[in-house]
């Protein structure tokens, strides 16, 4: 409605900053939703397998290291606190420290990931992976398993003596573990991507206070990976 | 790019395969994504006529026994991914939705390309599931079948998955333009009625849609690594899946038909030449269609093992599902009473679809019992009973949509006589084929075999003729359309007297929708245009003009 | 390093500097219960405090670092729609998967007791 239709910042759809800027929030609000929705599935899973199995989960999750669990959820939280500050930081037109601080989101991303690869890997070495890997000593038969994982995991002589039916849930306890975790490391490494994408833009000068929807969409996105481990740790780490 | 030159329009203003398929307009890529449906309805239903030829009598006719099952698989996943999901939604809301809301395109025009992008990719994906082995699970993707057979399972479930974003994309654009970009004067309650009916669609679309991508998602896994969430022989449970899928697959019914009602509300009021009955009804009626459509899944497991205690409740909650449908009904019948009926091709589909969302509808009811659920699960009574739905209601508005917002595509007006003959035909080939599976499936035929037993094979035949016809009429329909555009008589703006923004842009509208901002007013106040001959279309009349004696009596003049 | 809200002119609303790094705290100290407790035994509550402490974490990084509590009203309704959907989907899975496992328990033992059949 207004006479600035030339502005270069804004879209010819719309009338004005305000009503763009709105949209943009807004759609991101919904796209936010369909994140929920989609996590929300695995969530269900843990939930039926949980509240069926209860006592094979607070059994299985004695192998998850809380230690590692906790860490990385302070990690995601400062990555979480940078990133509102790089949106603060943004509107008050501190371009260099948007830059430093879109940075250290980044390393504690990349820090999440190195400390989940450690996590895995340690998992996959002990054989404590779902029913059906190969490398899986969680299996109904115990002769399946096998030999040269038996021979060097650790949990090898505790878990044989388990009953069969309570081995195969153990194995879709870690089935969850893995879906879930991994799904949000998928979202971890997209985040990534949409803060470098962000840095160079930023480094680029396409940001001011007027404009500057770019870092607080990618930000809230990050919050919402942020919130999603939020529950996953406790969910996975703390069974007690 | 601006131009008051009449000449120019969406269509001429830019040239080339590539100025289409990397546009931002929303007219175009709703074109792109109609021919699109066009084309894959051409294969999907190809699928099916062999399907009816095969079931013409017992035995082996045409196909063997895998065969047929691949067969049904691709008919099914092809008309729904490919064809009614994306159809009025997405070809239709696209085109029409922006321009109703007088905006000058949706609110995130690259998401919107890149929906269409993705629904092309999704569309890659399953040919090539076709091609690379085929696809004998049901579209369904029941596990544990669906991680044991051979067939093409994963590129099949990528593809549909892929579709399903471009489906959610689609969805968040129209929610955040309805909500954000309405113009000054048009409140809720003044939004045209597919306006409405797009949101509720919309809102469905970005709830359920993503857990049918887990579900997938969850599916790849466990076909890939053997995870056992979903494997019975590891300890999963199967029907936890069926739980995922219809999370998404039964609001998605909601998808289908819910833009289809929008559509009849605007034609029925169109051609009815009256003011919309009950239009708060009509518009809380899809709001609550949406809403109920995610508390009723349970009612297709019945028979999967679903505890008895839940499937009561849903039983329960399915029969609501009722009320607002038969209110849209009970609405367009009384809109119809007393109006001017003008009987185009379109109005004869809106007629068409009163009738056979009527049995569509009604014999839902026999399946949301559970007792008789039990008897008509898996038979040809369910068949019947969606294609009445899916087809015969959904499809059949989204044909009468098409003819409705042709001239204002195209700028030019179908062969009206032709249009109503193939599309009468196409509704009594369509209950030739369908009422009688009615009678096979509560006598006992079940659904998804390629063999029957000898008794039913009269009623089979009727049903194979009747699919004929179809096939035939539904072409001839398409022929019909497609001749228009090269020797079609020009079409005035408002070639059906509609008092929604569209009709007061250009036919076809300019690249920017408007030269000037449209006013907005009551949507089905019908005073506010008249017909004039020599336009052979509806112009709109001054205030002073408004007098209902002055009207009536120019039109006789002219 | 200002706090004061005259100088951003465009839109959106601008944090103060101490609640970021209040929340951010806020949020340590809840980590560190959540652990302490997850150690505890309970009494069957576990499940009930993780949740509460998550869910108290949760709305500080909703209500505060994604600026909910300042942004249209209707963005948080977004988000609550969310959880009220995940929420009517669990409750319905959970209770017919719990309700059924009597019927699915014989077939689970009879499967069992003949290992390698697969």
């Amino acid at each position: 409605m207004s006479s600035d239709h030339h502005d270069p910042l804004l879209a010819h759809h719309f009338d004005d900053m305000e009503q763009q800027f709105d949209t943009n929030k807004f759609g991101m609000w919904v796209f936010l939703l369909t994140e929920i929705l989609f996590f929300s599935g695995l969530f269900v899973a843990y939930a039926v397998y949980r509240s069926n199995h209860s006592d094979v989960f607070e059994y299985a999750s004695q192998y998850l290291n809380t230690n590692l669990g906790a860490l990385n959820t302070i990690v995601l939280l400062l990555s979480s606190f940078t990133a509102a500050w790089a949106v603060r930081a943004a509107q008050l037109g501190q371009n260099g420290l948007v830059t430093k601080l879109l940075g250290v989101t980044v390393l504690c991303a990349f820090g999440f990931m190195a400390i989940k690869a450690e996590e895995y890997s340690h998992k996959y070495h002990e054989g404590l992976l779902w029913g059906g890997a190969e490398h899986s000593i969680f299996k109904v038969d115990t002769n399946t398993v096998d030999p040269a994982v038996a021979e060097h995991s650790e949990y090898w002589s505790e878990v044989k003596e388990l009953p069969p039916e309570f081995r195969r849930q153990i194995g879709i306890f870690f089935g969850i573990y893995f879906c879930l975790t991994g799904l949000h490391g998928i979202h971890v490494i997209i985040g990534i991507i949409v803060i470098l994408w962000l840095m160079r833009r930023n480094v680029r000068g396409d940001f001011s206070p007027q404009k500057y929807d770019a870092i607080d969409l990618g930000a809230l996105y990050w919050h919402l990976v942020d919130l999603i481990w939020i529950y996953l740790f406790p969910l996975l780490y703390l069974i007690s | 790019m601006t131009t008051t030159d009449p000449s120019v329009n969406y269509l001429n203003h830019e040239k080339g395969l590539r100025s289409w398929l990397m546009t931002l307009d929303h007219k175009r890529l709703g074109l792109m994504y109609m021919w699109s449906t066009f084309v894959a309805m051409l294969l999907g239903g190809s699928f099916a006529l062999a399907l009816r030829l095969e079931l013409f009598a017992p035995g082996q006719q045409i196909m063997s026994k895998d065969f047929y099952n691949h067969m049904f698989t691709l008919h099914g996943a092809v008309m729904i991914f490919l064809v009614i999901i994306p159809s009025i939604p997405a070809a239709l809301g696209n085109f029409v939705l922006p321009i109703m809301l007088g905006a000058k395109d949706v609110a995130f025009p690259k998401l919107n390309r890149f929906s269409y992008h993705l629904y092309l990719t999704g569309a890659v994906f399953l040919i090539a599931a076709i091609l690379t082995g085929g696809l004998d699970t049901g579209w369904t993707f029941y596990t544990p079948y669906s991680t044991s057979t051979d067939t093409s399972v994963i590129i099949a479930v990528m593809g549909a998955f892929i579709l399903g974003f471009s489906s959610i994309f689609t969805g968040l654009n129209f929610i955040a333009t309805i909500h954000k970009m309405r113009p000054p004067g048009m409140t809720w309650f003044r939004m045209p009625l597919l306006l409405w009916a797009l949101y509720a669609t919309s809102v469905i679309q970005i709830l359920a849609t993503p857990v049918l991508g887990i579900a997938l998602l969850m599916l790849i896994v466990e076909r890939v690594l053997g995870v056992g969430i979903l494997d019975p022989a590891l300890g999963g449970d199967p029907v936890l899946f069926q739980h995922l899928f219809w999370f998404y697959s039964h609001p998605a019914v909601y998808v289908m038909i819910l833009p289809a009602m929008g559509v009849l509300s605007e034609m029925f009021a169109v051609y009815s030449r009256k003011q919309i009955f009950g239009y708060r009804y009509i518009a809380y009626s899809s709001i609550s269609i949406a809403i109920v459509s995610f508390i009723v899944w349970g009612h297709h497991l019945y028979v999967s093992g679903q505890s008895t205690m839940v499937s009561v409740i849903f039983s329960a909650i399915t029969f609501t599902v009722a009320i607002p449908s038969a209110i849209k009904v009970f609405n367009w019948i009384a809109t119809m009473y007393k109006g001017s009926i003008n009987l185009t091709t379109g109005m004869i589909s809106a007629l068409a679809v009163i009738w056979l969302f009527g049995i569509g509808g009604l014999t839902g009811l026999w399946m949301a019992n559970l007792s008789t659920d039990m008897h008509l699960h898996d038979t040809y009574f369910v068949v019947s009973h969606f294609h009445f739905v899916m087809v015969g209601s959904a499809l059949f508005s989204y044909l009468g949509a098409v003819h409705h917002w042709w001239p204002k595509m195209f700028g030019v007006m179908y062969d009206e006589g032709k249009g109503r003959l193939w599309t009468i035909m196409t509704f009594i080939g369509f209950n030739i084929t369908f009422l009688p599976q009615f009678l096979l499936g509560t006598r006992g035929m079940p659904r998804r075999y390629f063999d029957y037993a000898p008794q039913f094979e009269f009623l089979n035949k009727v049903s194979t003729i009747g699919s004929m016809i179809v096939g035939l009429s539904i072409v001839m329909v398409f022929w019909n359309l497609l001749r228009s555009l090269k020797n079609g008589k020009k079409a005035p703006a408002n070639p059906w007297g509609g008092v929604t923004l569209e009709w007061q842009c250009a036919s076809p509208p300019s690249p920017h929708n408007f030269e000037d901002a449209p006013t907005v007013g009551d949507p089905y106040d019908m005073s506010q245009n008249r017909f004039v001959s020599d336009e052979e279309g509806y112009v709109p009349v001054t205030p002073s003009e408004n007098d209902p004696y002055v009207y009536q009596v120019k039109v006789e003049e002219a | 390093m200002s706090n004061t809200h005259d100088e951003h002119s465009g839109p959106g609303h601008v944090l103060p500097m101490k609640m970021l790094v209040g929340t951010f705290v806020a949020l340590l100290a809840l980590t560190v219960l959540t652990v302490i407790t997850g150690k505890m035994s309970l009494y069957g509550f576990d499940l009930s405090i993780a949740m509460l402490i998550a869910t108290v974490k949760a709305t500080l990084v909703a209500m505060i670092f994604m600026h909910l509590k300042w942004d249209r009203p209707f963005n948080g309704y977004i988000f609550l729609v969310a959880v009220l959907f995940v929420g009517m989907f669990l409750a319905y899975v959970v209770a017919d998967t719990k309700e059924y496992q009597p019927d699915i328990k014989g077939w689970t033992d009879q499967q069992i007791s003949k290992p390698a059949s697969e």
